[in-house]
């Protein structure tokens, strides 16, 4: 393995939050006493991203990748525990560290609303003091990856948000950070669209080698992306590791396709029928009764195609967030 | 700093661009500050007639000149990032801002600066419309000089102590009820409701200690010849310092600001 790009260790962020009930008691009794509740974002999280790796961050809403995202960019200072990306403490914000990290928000933007795209882009090559001729460079290699030619003289306002999404991360990257924290960079954005910007991520970690630390809803994204994914629940790690092993471990189910020779054969004996696909069948069972429903199938019926299948991701990552509530 | 002065001709270009795109509300904006002067020097001129001619020595034509000169160097010297900060915290752009290797500070300026250069279009039309109607009487002063030095000071220190004062945003959502003391101390000390020779007894010596007077009517009447000598070195003096002032709030609250932020998050 290359050396760590990112380290975090024993990662930890408390906030506390004033609660207080509805009503006009309570609001009389918040002035006497004003009550707060500790909420444990994060909590001890502990992984190390190698240079140049790619990595999804899973978790339900609220389990803390976006804090964590936060820390590490550092726009947050950790409660306990250490961060340390390229060899330096995020919080700090040293220059040096900012010249060569990004941090896009599908959510948000830092594009100027009501002028072109190219004052925005123009902005940050002034802000990254970057010479005019890495500028260009590094604009035509974007507008080319991006597919973005076109958009450079619009008014932020008139794009799509799709179009919006591609230019955000041509501003983001303008300056060629080595180290990249997505969150949720495909959201609300449609399926053409979504996988424009995942072939874009794929292909810019490729060419400059570049960490990508990436959180998304989307499977499709981290299936693309990701080989190795991070899965977090109530601030706790849950899963480090590849994605398929992700799937293995905490799927309970597989999938049997099976193509018979005769119609209006009933498989539901074998297992639930999930999907009649034509002559193809879906079956979906116990793990632990794959080899039994498997040999049971072939020597029953006459069949002409037989596979077993891994759920789909989305099915382990629901798993995942169903134990980890119980 | 020459890294952080380099960006500036970018930034400044850029805010220019963006503030002829706003150049309609720009106008709105304008003509609420070009009134409010205009405002005031009929309402003292209506007084210095009622009067017997003049108030404390200034008669309408002396008026008019003051509250020109207000109209000029209020624009020069205001800003309105106290309104904002709130909102560049709620929305997420500051946390933009804390990425990027340049002080939020710097955009601001940039900004400003555009914004006063793009709307003295409007200020001039209404300097001339102000003339035919009052007759201003603009004396030849010894000082006007140095209220071409004063003006920089007094933009510097006020925006240092805006820019202190919007940093209160940090620690309550409440901003409004803070800028309204600020804007009435302001108001009443700076010389733009009067000028402060006319203020009555306890708020004169008030005026000459706060930053205010000397971001507005201090110049102004370094322009029109009304201060001593010795009062136009103690002005340059309480210019310097306020500047001062505002930059060690700026540092200091900033880097709580941030300890906070950093904290809590948004």
């Amino acid at each position: 393995m290359s050396e760590a790009a990112i380290v975090v260790a024993r990662l930890s962020k408390t906030y506390v939050v004033p609660v207080r009930g509805g009503g006009l008691a309570a609001a009389l009794k918040s002035l006497v006493r004003r009550k707060t509740r500790t909420v444990e974002a994060v909590r001890e999280v502990d992984f190390t991203v190698a240079a140049g790796e790619v990595v999804g961050f899973l978790g339900p809403n609220g389990a803390g990748k976006t804090t964590t995202l936060k820390m590490l960019s550092g726009l947050l200072y950790p409660t306990s525990g250490e961060a340390r990306v390229l060899g330096y403490t995020p919080h700090r914000r040293d220059k040096a560290y900012l010249r060569q990290m990004t941090l896009v928000m599908g959510q948000r933007n830092q594009l100027i609303w009501d002028i072109p795209v190219m004052d925005s882009l123009e902005r940050n090559r002034a802000i990254y003091r970057m010479p005019r001729e890495t500028f260009q460079r590094t604009l035509a290699e974007l507008r080319e990856l991006l597919d973005i030619g076109e958009l450079l003289d619009k008014p932020v306002r008139n794009l799509s948000l799709g179009e919006r999404m591609k230019c955000e991360l041509a501003v983001a990257l303008l300056h060629r950070p080595r180290v990249l924290f997505l969150d949720e960079p495909t959201i609300g954005l449609d399926v053409t669209m979504q996988r424009r910007i995942r072939t874009f991520i794929a292909e810019y970690n490729r060419r400059t080698g570049a960490t990508v630390l990436l959180t998304s809803h989307y499977m499709a994204d981290v299936e693309a992306l990701c080989r190795r994914v991070i899965v977090i629940h109530h601030g706790r790690l849950l899963f480090d590791g590849e994605l398929t092993e992700l799937v293995k471990r905490f799927s309970p189910h597989k999938l049997i396709a099976v193509e018979l020779a005769q119609d209006g054969v009933d498989l539901a004996r074998y297992g639930d029928v999930i999907a009649t696909d034509g002559g193809r069948i879906t079956l979906r069972i116990p793990k632990a009764d794959t080899a039994r429903v498997t040999s049971r199938i072939l020597s029953e019926l006459a069949v002409i195609d037989l596979t077993v299948e891994d759920p789909p991701i989305e099915e382990a990552i629901a798993q995942v967030f169903e134990q980890a509530a119980t | 700093m020459t890294a952080i002065l380099a960006a500036y001709p970018t930034l400044f270009r850029i805010a220019l661009a963006t503030m002829i795109q706003y150049r309609v509300s720009g106008l709105i904006w304008m003509i609420g500050s070009v009134l409010e002067p205009v405002i005031f020097l009929v309402v003292w001129s209506v007084a210095a007639r009622s009067a017997g001619g003049s108030v404390g020595g200034m008669d309408p034509h002396d008026f008019a000149a003051y509250y020109m000169l207000v109209l000029v160097v209020n624009h020069l010297t205001f800003s309105w990032i106290t309104e904002i900060f709130q909102y560049r915290i709620q929305y997420g752009m500051l946390s933009f801002q804390l990425l990027r290797p340049l002080h939020p500070i710097h955009q601001d300026v940039a900004d400003n600066v555009a914004y006063k250069l793009v709307n003295l279009i409007v200020i001039a039309p209404a300097l001339a419309v102000c003339w035919f109607l009052f007759e201003p009487r603009f004396p030849v002063a010894w000082s006007l000089p140095y209220a071409v030095l004063a003006l920089p000071m007094g933009f510097a220190a006020r925006f240092l102590l805006d820019w202190s004062v919007a940093l209160v945003a940090f620690w309550t959502t409440r901003v409004m009820a803070v800028n309204r003391i600020y804007y009435a101390i302001l108001w009443f000390t700076s010389g733009r409701m009067a000028p402060i020779a006319l203020l009555p007894g306890v708020l004169r010596p008030l005026a000459h200690a706060l930053p205010f007077y000397y971001a507005l009517a201090f110049p102004v009447e370094l322009a029109l010849g009304r201060l001593t000598p010795a009062e136009v070195w103690r002005g340059f003096a309480m210019q310097v310092l306020w500047v001062g002032v505002g930059a060690l709030i700026i540092t200091t609250v900033w880097r709580a600001a941030l300890r906070r932020f950093t904290a809590v998050g948004t």
